[in-house]
Parts: C-alpha cells; structure tokens; sequence
C-alpha cells in the first residue's frame, strides 16, 4: 500500500537526510494510533505548562457544597465535567494541576537517570575491567531490591518531595540504560569501523563520542521514551502510598489515593485520575514501540511493515 | 555445573553483601540514626542511653562492623512498636508474600506463554496486533488503580468477591491478578519476540519439511527452546512482584511483607524496615537461584559447560 510504496523507493536510493526524514514523518501519519499517542502527550504537556498560570486557584478552591459533585452534568460549568472531590474541588482542574507534577517528575527523572546511564554504560562497556564489574555488581543489586521498596527507605528518610521523588527514581532507573548502552558499546567496540579509527590515531574520547555514541543514542531515546510511562507509574505509585508527595503539590497518583475511600459513594474521584495515568503511560509506551519500529524495520512489532515478500518464504 | 552453581551462589552472597552495606549507609546518611529509630517526642535521656546502648557514639567503621556482624546473625535490632526482634517482625509476613509471588508468577506464566505463542503463530494477523495492543495497555496501567477499580466493578458492583482480606480463595483472586498485570505483558512480548526468532530458525523449518503438523511444531519443538529467555526474564519480574505485594497490602489489606513495610514506614519503625529490604533482597536472590536452576536444567548447553 502506500507504506511499502514509500519502503520501495528507499531502496537502492541514496539516503539523503530531507528524504529519510520524509519517510519518518509517512511513517508518523500513517498509523493514527502514533498521531494519537503524539498529540495526547503534547496536550499533556501544554497544559502542565499552563495550569499553574490559568487555573492554580479555582483548581485548589475548597467549596462543600461541590463535595463529589456528579460528573458529566453541566450545572456548574465545564470546570466540573468531572466532577468534584472530597472537598469540592474541581476535578478536572486537580487533573490539569497534576499533569505539571507528574510531567516535571517524569521529564527530569528520565533525564537524569537516561544521561547518567547512558554516559557511563558507554565509558564502563568501552572499558572494561574491575570498574566495569563493580558497576554492574551495583547495578545487579539496585536490580534486587524492589523499586517501591528502595524509594520508600529513600524517602523515609527524606521528606516527600517533588524533587526527592525526581532522585529516588532517577538514581534508581540508572541500571537500565546502564546495562543497555554497556551491552551495546561492548558489542560496537570490536567492529572494524572503531578499530580503523584507532588504527588511525583517534584517541579513547573521541572513539567513544563519535564513533560509538552514535550507534547507541538511538536505543537509549527509545529507551527513554518508554522509561516516561514506567516513571510515571512509578512515581503516581509512590504519590498513592503517601510518602512521594504532600498537600499542596498534587499529582494523579495522590488523587486516586484521595479517592480510594469513598470508592462506594464517588467513584470517579478515584478513576478518572487513572485513566490520565493509563492515557499517558500508553501514549508513551506507543511512541516508544514506534520509534524502535522506525530504527529497525525488521524488529517485527506493532508498527513494523508486513514483510509481504519474506512472508511467502517463511511459511 | 557445579562451577555455574557456586559461581551464582557467589555473587547472590555478593549481592545480599550489598544490600546490606546499603541499607546501613542509606540509614546514615542523614547523620544520626536517633532520630530514624525513635519517633518524634522522645526524651534527650532516652536518645542519650539509646546511643549508649547501640554503640552509636563509636566511629562509622566500628558501627558498620558491629551492625555487619549482627546482621550476619540475623540481629537486626528490636522493633520499635512491636515487642519482638525486626527480624521476626519481617519474616512472620514472608509466607504470605511467597505464596502470592509464586501463585502469580504461575498465574502469569502460563497466561504469558499462551499469548506469546498465539501472537507468534499468527504473527502480523490481527491477533496478533490485538495481543501486542492488550499488552501495551496492561504495561500502562498502574497496579494500585487496576486494584481499586477491579474492588469497584467486581466486589462492590457485582459482589462477587470480597472487598479486602486473605480469608478465602475467593479473596486472592483480585491480589493475584493485581500483581501479575504488570509481568502478563512483559512475558507476552517477551514469549512472543522468542517464539518469533525459534518459528524462523533452521530446526522449526526442517521439522515442517519432514511434515510435522504446525500444534507438533509449535509445542514440541519451538517452545522448548522459546522457554529459556521466558525463565531468564521471569527472574527479573521477582523484584518487581514485591512493589506488587506492597500494592496489593495497602489496597486490599492483604497479609504479606508489604504490610509489614507499610507498617514499618507509617510507624517510623527503622529496624523493621531494614529487616524487610534484607529479607526481600534474599528472598528475591534465592528465587533468581533457583531460576537459574531451572535454566540450568532446561539447556543442556549450560548443564554440560
């Protein structure tokens, strides 16, 4: 159909960057559930940045008349289409509250822990040696101990804050895009394109920046794009357990925990805040899946092109 | 073999050496440790023979040598609420917790494997989409919300399992696929990738050419050999069933070392606490031993190495 006309045509052609881009962006359009997933978490994004400004006020105004005020009824304005919680408070607006949270925790979490990986997978992989066999031995025992577990030891002894949250998840996430760009500079380091430049006088700095950095970024974005949902769990995991966050900040994890008691009487005080969850995180793991569809077309996944000329052969 | 057992049981030992070093400098890290053990509003004389009494007016190195030493004793200290040591505190939850992991781990297994197989098998088909989608929707939904919903729809709603408790078998069915929601989708992927890569290898295509039916194919000579990466990442889904028993405690009120945890945390119950993170950290380390184990058992190219 039109993709394979477009994966046709790539073939055999010089890979000219405008073109390949091209390609991305047919490749982009042409799954609705990609778009989908792209504009959700960009809205998501848009309103993190500007809720505080807009509606921090109405958002965390504590009115008992609206106390579980019923969703989907237009009574009292748009701001309560979802109803309000167990002090009044606009839903809706609690959401879009918690959206910069959550997005503030998800982006500087992924950031950290994704640089700080992914920088020293590269030098321990490239390396090797005793201190490449001590950082996986810590990474094998940040792997032991259960996530949860480790941020509430963490935060025990910290306070509950946003940015404690941002470091408990962003130290403890390091692992997987340490053993990720490890495993693959351990992989790059021994083909002949990295032995040519060192052959050629290129010092252990700029083997490891330009000629193997390269070939691993790719896996640590889609790394990182995934690891956005998983963080978000995380964090809206630890947020429901009271010990990630406390009044004012907000996030969904606290409003579904906010919820959790009167699941018999309001039940959307508790539900709606996870389906932002659920939206989200699938956004993400969507995008991620994509974007590894994009970088090896032969990893058969959901985006991945029937390979319509193999498929005959194979079976 | 042999040498593969010691050397796992090595580094496990290296491992639990580890956790320990962590959680005693995780608790030092704010300075005193007074103020972790004893809860807020405690008298200076208390704190003053408190310090005394564990030695905590010693340098770090001493302090670390005694804590180490009694820790290799199973000494953790005594509880600070219950009246008992925080080892025992711990343990007395793990049989609970064990059995949940291990019912869900099958649980998840066997529903992981089914999946895996059937979108392997029609891969490309629209099963197989529906199964990639499905499981990218259960990886996105957070365990403690995927709880309370199912307590809505199922217990409150339909009433056909109860609200919270561990008394019958009726009530581990929602904690049960609470914590195998997560680990489901991993193990479908991961089964389906597997499958995928074995359907295409020379063995599968020379048993379809001597005309062995494709269930045969599938079962007798593709799964076999599928199963290994399965068992290599259901070892990585152990520590992560524990953040579910944590989950499942809070939500249901289930029994387990997650309540024991949350118990810990709310109480401000350090010693407890220290004593659940070790007993996971080996609980967790015996199970990928004994994955390994089975890895061992399964291919013959590690059994003979």
């Amino acid at each position: 159909m039109k993709g394979d006309a477009i994966m046709s045509q790539s073939v055999g052609q010089p890979k000219l960057s405008w073109f390949q881009r091209s390609e991305r962006w047919q490749m982009f359009t042409a799954s609705p559930l990609v778009v989908t997933s792209a504009i959700w978490l960009l809205f998501i994004v848009l309103v993190a940045l500007l809720a505080p400004a807009l509606v921090a006020e109405r958002a965390n105004l504590q009115d008992l008349m609206s106390r579980f005020y019923a969703p989907f009824q237009f009574g009292k304005g748009l701001e309560f289409i979802l109803g309000g919680d167990s002090l009044g408070r606009p839903i809706l607006l609690q959401l879009a509250m918690g959206a910069q949270t959550s997005m503030i925790i998800a982006v500087f979490a992924v950031g950290i822990s994704s640089a700080i990986g992914y920088a020293i997978g590269l030098v321990a992989g490239y390396f090797g040696g005793w201190v490449d066999n001590a950082l996986l031995r810590i990474a094998d025992i940040l792997h032991t101990i259960p996530s949860i577990l480790l941020a509430l030891v963490v935060l025990f002894i910290l306070q509950p804050s946003v940015f404690n949250v941002i470091i408990v998840l962003g130290i403890t996430r390091i692992p997987v895009y340490l053993r990720t760009a490890r495993a693959q500079t351990v992989e790059i380091k021994e083909r002949t394109f990295v032995e040519v430049a060192r052959s050629m006088g290129a010092s252990h700095w700029r083997i490891i920046t330009q000629e193997i950095a390269p070939l691993v970024f790719p896996t640590i974005r889609t790394l990182a794009v995934l690891e956005i949902a998983m963080v978000i769990l995380a964090a809206s995991s630890l947020t429901f357990l009271g010990i990630g966050l406390q009044r004012p900040d907000v996030d969904w994890g606290m409003m579904v925990a906010d919820g959790k008691t009167y699941l018999k009487s309001a039940w959307f005080v508790a539900v709606f805040p996870g389906v932002v969850i659920v939206l989200t995180a699938l956004s993400a793991s969507i995008l991620s899946n994509w974007l590894r569809a994009v970088e090896d077309p032969t990893q058969n996944i959901l985006f991945a092109r029937k390979p319509k000329a193999r498929k005959g052969a194979s079976q | 073999m042999l040498a593969f057992i010691r050397g796992r049981l090595l580094s496990g030992l290296l491992t639990v050496f580890g956790v320990v070093v962590l959680v005693f400098f995780l608790a030092r890290l704010t300075g005193s440790p007074i103020d972790l053990f004893f809860p807020e509003g405690a008298t200076p004389a208390q704190l003053d023979s408190f310090s005394r009494a564990y030695g905590l007016d010693r340098p770090l190195i001493e302090q670390f040598w005694v804590f180490l030493s009694n820790a290799v004793r199973g000494d953790f200290g005594m509880s600070v609420w219950q009246q008992r040591p925080a080892l025992q505190a711990a343990l007395s939850e793990m049989p609970a917790t064990l059995l949940l992991t291990l019912i869900a781990m099958t649980v998840s297994v066997v529903i992981a494997v089914i999946l895996g197989t059937v979108a392997a098998a029609f891969r490309f088909r629209l099963v197989d989409r529906v199964i990639t989608i499905v499981t990218l929707i259960t990886g996105s939904i957070p365990a403690f919300w995927f709880a309370l919903v199912s307590i809505l729809i199922f217990a409150i709603v339909y009433r056909l399992v109860p609200t919270s408790g561990a008394g019958n078998w009726q009530s581990w069915i929602l904690p049960v696929a609470t914590v195998s929601l997560g680990p489901i989708g991993v193990l479908t992927q991961v089964t389906r990738g597997a499958m995928i890569e074995v359907l295409s290898s020379g063995f599968v295509r020379n048993a379809r050419a001597r005309g062995f039916g494709s269930t045969r194919i599938l079962y007798r000579h593709a799964l076999r050999n599928a199963a290994l990466p399965i068992i290599a990442v259901a070892g990585d889904i152990a520590a992560s069933m524990v953040n579910g028993a944590v989950i499942v405690s809070v939500v249901f009120a289930f029994p387990g070392i997650g309540k024991a945890i949350i118990g810990a945390v709310l109480a401000r119950d350090f010693p407890v606490l220290q004593a659940c993170i070790v007993v996971v950290g080996v609980a967790v380390i015996l199970l990928n031993l004994i994955i390994d184990l089975i890895y061992v058992v399964v291919d013959p190219r590690v059994r003979l190495s």
